[in-house]
């Protein structure tokens, strides 16, 4: 058993409303330079929707992630060699236009413009060219299902919903959406990493956190392609790759990444998980349907003393191992099976999971009300508006038993906390509720107490690192090792001659 | 005396540049080394430019390469005439595949505005010089036959007497401007190579091929935790 520590991520998409201060609070942080105008480390977007680029969850596009062949896993894009003789032009590179062409206006034109007839506008200029534009997609092009049948209606995960549920999806009474922010998912078996030829990513031994090298990177732009998420970014003017760097430096002050930090809905929660590496290869071998439980399979339980030894002995303190044992992705993810990771068939084990949204089921009429809460209940979680099977193709792998694991069980905790407070179910059907989605009374109030009224404290858990220290230990200059940690630069970041 | 100073003395003062800058330039300001793929801003022309320009560049350079360390058994190779009739063809048609590519890759440096806002001076510089040089190796291919067999015969003994330190160049007198304007547009590459994007080369990512796919990079020192 080879125990390591991952900082592992939770969003609760049921309560998140869209209002996109993450990706402003990281827009603002990290991506404000030139060359990084489109990149969105953070970005929310709204499903049904094709998302950000542009349809990225289609893989027969772009070719991202990894693929099973004859026992071994291999990169869907690209193979070692075939990589190599593809460096000149790589076939399956997204473009700026998958993304959009950063844009800003000529303020200057409202004041200069001289005085006649018309209202003098601000021109929309490229960023890029400093040239007029017309402006043809941007940031949330698509958000709360604008231009829906362009975007949403080509939703990749709709290939094997039928035409007519589809159509049913968007008639206008019962149109429906949810929001999924991204981020990197800091995968146990990254591809990023995996496809880069220089060597440039790699992954934190100590937190799992993936970086870029900047002084190693030289744009040969594999993990671009490689990535199945899109979540490594090319800086166009300097010529390398950058991506979410998880905030480390705040990590490692004790402070919450930006995003998590600005989070509104307080959607977002962040812990360590322990898991096994030495299991990790084995694995990631699952069939599609058992990727889920093959991942959740390979972390380990905090409290086992065998794994605290484990831990101990590749380094890790008792403030790691605390930390690690009051992980609330620990208990969402493992414990309760509520959280689930994104579009696991992509087979890199991304380590950011979601809860996935309780989406307006379709309640018995009774009379003239809507009865939510009889015996049937279940029933209505699968008669969703939005079919189980769109959802499990997001978030297990088209395994449709994972998604409603998770659904009943937080409406089972809602059922549980109605019967407490308004006191108009019958215990005895509460029970048999708790019963059928394999959840407790504590479990259910637990579960309530992490969802509905965690503090700060209880919503982020991590141990301090001291990294700084570290970083002096092994380096005299702290200005030596600046550039090497995915951000920052020793020289100006002029694009080379 | 022109071709003293051209022949002998430039080579050299061009190849020390390239070793020095290059290595100035890793050391130094080593954030700089990297292929500035511009890719990403124009993806379709790239690949009737990048593909053919390398392929056709680096076969042509390799077979400069190979001559340069195994004249006589080319010359062996070439005594026979529709073997000699292959490779001269070969060798032009790579060049011509190199010359097309090269040609490709101006035009859209040039003629796309989203390619010309991440175009340095140095680029147009480095992209005029190449033209140059390649279209004087297309011209030497089509008009000086048999190219490959005097290149064995009279080039590669004056390569070598340079790179064995006692520079040898009573070959050079009688060639034609044209390969001498080629052989000193060589060696202006080689000066201007660190001074340019061309740097990439020196990075090319061959280890790749026999590294392990995941990367992982500890702070902490394992084997002493682990030995605690």
């Amino acid at each position: 058993m080879d125990v390591r520590l991952q900082m592992s991520m939770v969003f609760h998409l049921d309560k998140c409303i869209g209002c996109h201060t993450c990706s402003i609070a990281c827009k603002n942080v990290w991506t404000d330079r030139e060359g990084t105008e489109y990149m969105w480390w953070n970005n929310v977007e709204t499903k049904p929707g094709t998302g950000y680029p542009t349809l990225w969850e289609n893989q027969d596009k772009y070719r991202g992630g990894w693929e099973k062949g004859n026992g071994k896993l291999k990169l869907k894009a690209t193979s070692k060699v075939k990589g190599l003789l593809n460096i000149f032009h790589q076939p399956h590179l997204p473009t700026i236009d998958d993304y959009y062409e950063p844009f800003s206006y000529r303020y200057k034109d409202l004041f200069d413009s001289p005085e006649g007839a018309d209202q003098p506008t601000a021109r929309p200029i490229s960023m890029i060219t400093g040239r007029p534009m017309d402006i043809e997609a941007g940031p949330n092009w698509d958000d709360d299902l604008g231009g829906s049948p362009v975007y949403a209606a080509n939703d990749p995960n709709f290939k094997d919903i039928t035409e007519e549920e589809k159509q049913q999806l968007f008639e206008l009474e019962r149109l429906v959406f949810f929001y999924i922010p991204r981020i990197c998912n800091h995968c146990l078996n990254p591809a990023c990493v995996a496809s880069c030829p220089s060597g440039a990513l790699y992954k934190r031994g100590e937190d799992g956190i993936v970086l870029v090298n900047q002084q190693v990177c030289r744009g040969w732009r594999y993990c671009i392609s490689a990535c199945p998420y899109k979540k490594v970014y090319y800086n166009w003017k300097t010529g390398k790759s950058e991506k979410c760097i998880l905030c480390f430096p705040r990590l490692e002050t004790g402070q919450a990444p930006a995003c998590f930090h600005s989070c509104v809905g307080r959607i977002r929660y962040l812990g360590c998980l322990f898991y096994d590496a030495d299991r990790l290869v084995e694995s990631l071998q699952a069939d599609d349907l058992d990727l889920v439980e093959a991942q959740r399979g390979i972390i380990l339980d905090p409290f086992d003393e065998q794994v605290i030894a484990g831990a101990r002995l590749n380094g890790m303190e008792d403030n790691v191992i605390r930390a690690a044992q009051n992980s609330p992705v620990y208990k969402y993810v493992k414990l309760w099976k509520l959280a689930l990771p994104l579009h696991s068939e992509f087979r890199t084990f991304p380590m950011l999971f979601y809860v996935p949204p309780m989406l307006p089921i379709m309640g018995a009429l009774k009379g003239q009300t809507y009865e939510t809460a009889d015996e049937e209940f279940f029933t209505a979680v699968e008669k969703a508006r939005v079919p189980i099977k769109y959802l499990a193709s997001i978030f297990s792998a088209g395994n449709e038993g994972k998604v409603l694991e998770s659904l009943k069980k937080q409406f089972v905790v809602r059922q549980y906390k109605r019967s407490e407070s308004v006191n108009d179910l019958d215990p005895e059907q509460v029970r048999r509720m708790l019963d059928e989605a394999g959840c407790t009374p504590e479990e259910a109030e637990e579960i309530y107490r992490l969802t509905s009224l965690p503090s700060e404290t209880e919503r982020y858990v991590f141990p301090p690192s001291h990294r700084e220290q570290a970083i002096e230990m092994l380096q005299p200059d702290t200005w030596g090792a600046k550039g090497m940690a995915g951000f920052g630069f020793r020289e100006k970041p002029v694009r080379g001659e | 005396m022109h071709d003293t100073l051209l022949f002998i003395y430039y080579p050299y003062v061009a190849f020390i540049l390239a070793v020095v800058i290059s290595f100035m330039r890793y050391v130094g300001r080593g954030f700089s080394y990297s292929s500035l793929s511009s890719q990403f801003l124009e993806n379709r022309n790239l690949f009737y430019g990048s593909v053919p320009w390398h392929y056709g560049i680096i076969a042509v350079l390799t077979g400069h390469l190979v001559v340069f360390f195994i004249p006589g058994s080319l010359l062996e190779f070439n005594r026979v005439p529709w073997r000699l009739y292959a490779l001269e063809l070969t060798g032009l048609t790579l060049a011509l595949f190199a010359l097309v590519g090269l040609l490709n890759l101006i035009v859209r440096r040039l003629g796309n505005a989203r390619i010309r806002a991440v175009t340095s001076p140095m680029d147009l510089i480095l992209l005029a010089l190449l033209l140059l040089q390649v279209g004087l190796g297309v011209e030497t291919a089509i008009f000086y036959r048999w190219g490959s067999s005097w290149y064995a015969v009279s080039a590669v003994p004056y390569l070598r007497s340079l790179v064995l330190l006692h520079p040898d160049i009573t070959q050079v007198a009688v060639w034609p401007l044209t390969i001498k304007l080629h052989v000193i547009g060589a060696f202006t590459l080689v000066a201007i190579f660190p001074f340019t994007r061309l740097v990439h080369l020196l990075v090319l990512p061959l280890h790749y091929l026999w590294r392990p796919y995941q990367k992982v990079v500890w702070n902490w020192d394992r084997r002493r935790s682990q030995k605690a």
